[in-house]
């Protein structure tokens, strides 16, 4: 294993992208990374770039007009790079199946490593989620 | 307008990101103008509920706003009982009553953490989301859920509040009380904060009612406008408690307005398992709602709510509509960032003048475009580099 994939499973960077969710599993986000849940005391670290992030962090429905900002986020985070996407609207469309200005799941713009089911999911839930993650990482690339 | 609509902004704030964009026109430090533009986070969920039958609307309600919880699913239930018309069990409103209360408690400490991020005071808000999470708890074992919460159904609730759960609901609040009191005593006395708020995203009176302000906007803004006091619903025509206002329309008004609320939310809670009658918890309403319109109204921790049903003698609504409190805010965002004589706002006011409307919708972008009135050149930040600008350090 070298430098890099080291640093990268000891500390993985997280971006947290809104597509159009109903801020339920946001704020379960949050609560994860306040002190309760406290994951950035395993490394774990939010960060405002998508070019500085390893982990793209996905809620919600994706709407029709997030659609190519989400992939545009995609494409500029650096490689090797990871997804995860969290509660079931993200996975697929979940309460907002009807909805017509909704895609019907994540894995249909770019791909997806881990899938957080629940809605939303509790902040637990989404921590196993990141240590799935992180056994991912310990595989190499996505 | 495009470039602008084309940056998508970093995690920053999850419970701040809002569909909407807004140029603001600034000149040197000073923002002397502001445009809103809105609509990035339509899913057409009024449209998918008239394909969907009215328990199953109560889902999809609840999850047009996770922050806001119970409010949406409690006023849907409230518009179709008031279109079939029949009476509610008395312990039903007062569980209701109870849930609306809880839900406003975690929402109003939620927000109180992310304005005191906005301003940089982080250790406010790692205290306060540290203490919200035994209120999160205590959803958690009144009604199955920490967030969204499935508790009202047409016709009642779906959980019943046993007295060993309301004795334990009790003892949290004493706990809560005693920390919110802590609170309110550090936003009034730490100095650091009260530079940031005071005189900070002015409201004037006369300008919150003429652009409809609701909820706390309006309060602290001195316009005493609470739905549960001017049209009591559920169980509120029963139990006493205080419309607070404040009147120095500013940010600092506003924290104060969400503080002072959430003691007396406390107070309610308290009140509602003292007063709550024993019986039914739900009364069976017929599946197909008989042709008729009903509204619902409540007041979410951010304002008023109100849903419009109209049924057509059906087990689906015909058209169903919902008006949220942030929109109603929206419109004073526009006056609060305009300097004008001898109000001056600052860049680095923009992230709190906005959050303290405690906007609640879920967002793509809120990149913030400026326009330098002298030479007409533009430039679009992002959110994190106005922060930065506003906690002070380089752009």
């Amino acid at each position: 294993m070298g430098l890099v994939d080291w640093a990268r499973i000891r500390s993985p960077w997280v971006i947290h992208f809104n597509t159009g969710a109903c801020n339920g599993c946001d704020i379960e986000i949050v609560a994860a990374l306040t002190p309760r849940y406290d994951v950035e005391r395993f490394g774990i670290k939010l960060v405002g770039s998508p070019r500085h992030a390893d982990v793209l962090v996905v809620t919600g429905p994706i709407t029709k007009q997030v659609e190519k900002r989400i992939i545009r986020i995609y494409e500029q985070m650096p490689e090797p790079k990871f997804v995860m996407a969290v509660g079931n609207c993200c996975a697929s469309s979940g309460a907002f199946r009807n909805c017509y200005n909704v895609y019907p799941g994540l894995d249909s713009l770019i791909p997806v490593d881990v899938y957080v089911m629940g809605c939303p999911p509790k902040p637990e839930a989404i921590i196993n989620g990141v240590v799935k993650l992180i056994e991912k990482l310990r595989g190499g690339g996505s | 307008m495009s470039t602008a609509i084309d940056i998508p902004i970093g995690p920053q704030h999850p419970a701040l990101k809002e569909p909407i964009n807004i140029t603001c026109y600034v000149d040197g430090e000073q923002v002397v103008g502001a445009k809103l533009r809105m609509g990035y986070n339509h899913r057409g969920i009024e449209k998918a509920g008239e394909y969907q039958s009215y328990i199953q609307n109560l889902y999809l309600a609840e999850r047009i706003c996770g922050i806001c919880g119970i409010v949406h699913s409690f006023s849907l239930a409230q518009a179709t009982e008031d279109i079939i018309g029949k009476e509610l069990p008395r312990r039903a409103d007062y569980i209701r009553t109870i849930g609306l209360e809880l839900n406003r408690v975690h929402s109003h400490l939620l927000w109180l953490g992310v304005a005191a991020h906005e301003v940089g005071f982080d250790t406010l808000f790692m205290y306060v989301w540290r203490d919200r999470e035994a209120v999160m708890d205590l959803i958690e074992e009144v009604t199955g859920n920490r967030v969204t919460y499935a508790l009202v159904t047409i016709g009642g609730v779906r959980r019943d509040l046993p007295q060993e759960r309301a004795e334990k609901v009790l003892r949290v609040m004493d706990l809560l009380e005693e920390k919110v009191k802590k609170y309110k005593k550090m936003c009034i006395d730490e100095k650091t904060l009260r530079m940031r708020c005071d005189g900070v995203g002015l409201l004037r009176k006369e300008d919150a009612i003429a652009l409809c302000a609701v909820g706390p906007t309006a309060r602290a803004s001195g316009v005493p406008y609470d739905v549960r006091a001017d049209d009591p619903h559920a169980a509120y025509d029963e139990i006493p408690f205080k419309v607070v206002t404040y009147d120095t329309c500013d940010v600092t008004a506003r924290v104060l307005v969400r503080i002072d609320e959430t003691l007396e939310s406390i107070n309610i809670i308290r009140e509602a398992i003292k007063k709550m009658p024993s019986g039914p918890i739900r009364v069976r309403l017929p599946r197909v709602v008989p042709a008729g319109e009903g509204v619902g109204r409540t007041e979410a921790p951010r304002g008023e709510v109100i849903h419009y049903v109209r049924s057509n003698n059906s087990d689906k609504p015909f058209r169903w509509k919902v008006r949220a409190p942030t929109l109603a805010n929206f419109l004073s965002i526009p006056v609060m960032l305009t300097s004008k004589g001898d109000y001056v706002v600052n860049i680095a006011d923009i992230p709190i003048a906005f959050a303290s409307i405690d906007p609640c919708m879920s967002c793509t972008d809120r990149a913030i475009k400026f326009v330098d009135v002298n030479d007409g050149k533009s430039w679009v930040w992002s959110l994190s580099q106005i922060k930065r600008v506003s906690h002070g350090g380089g752009r």
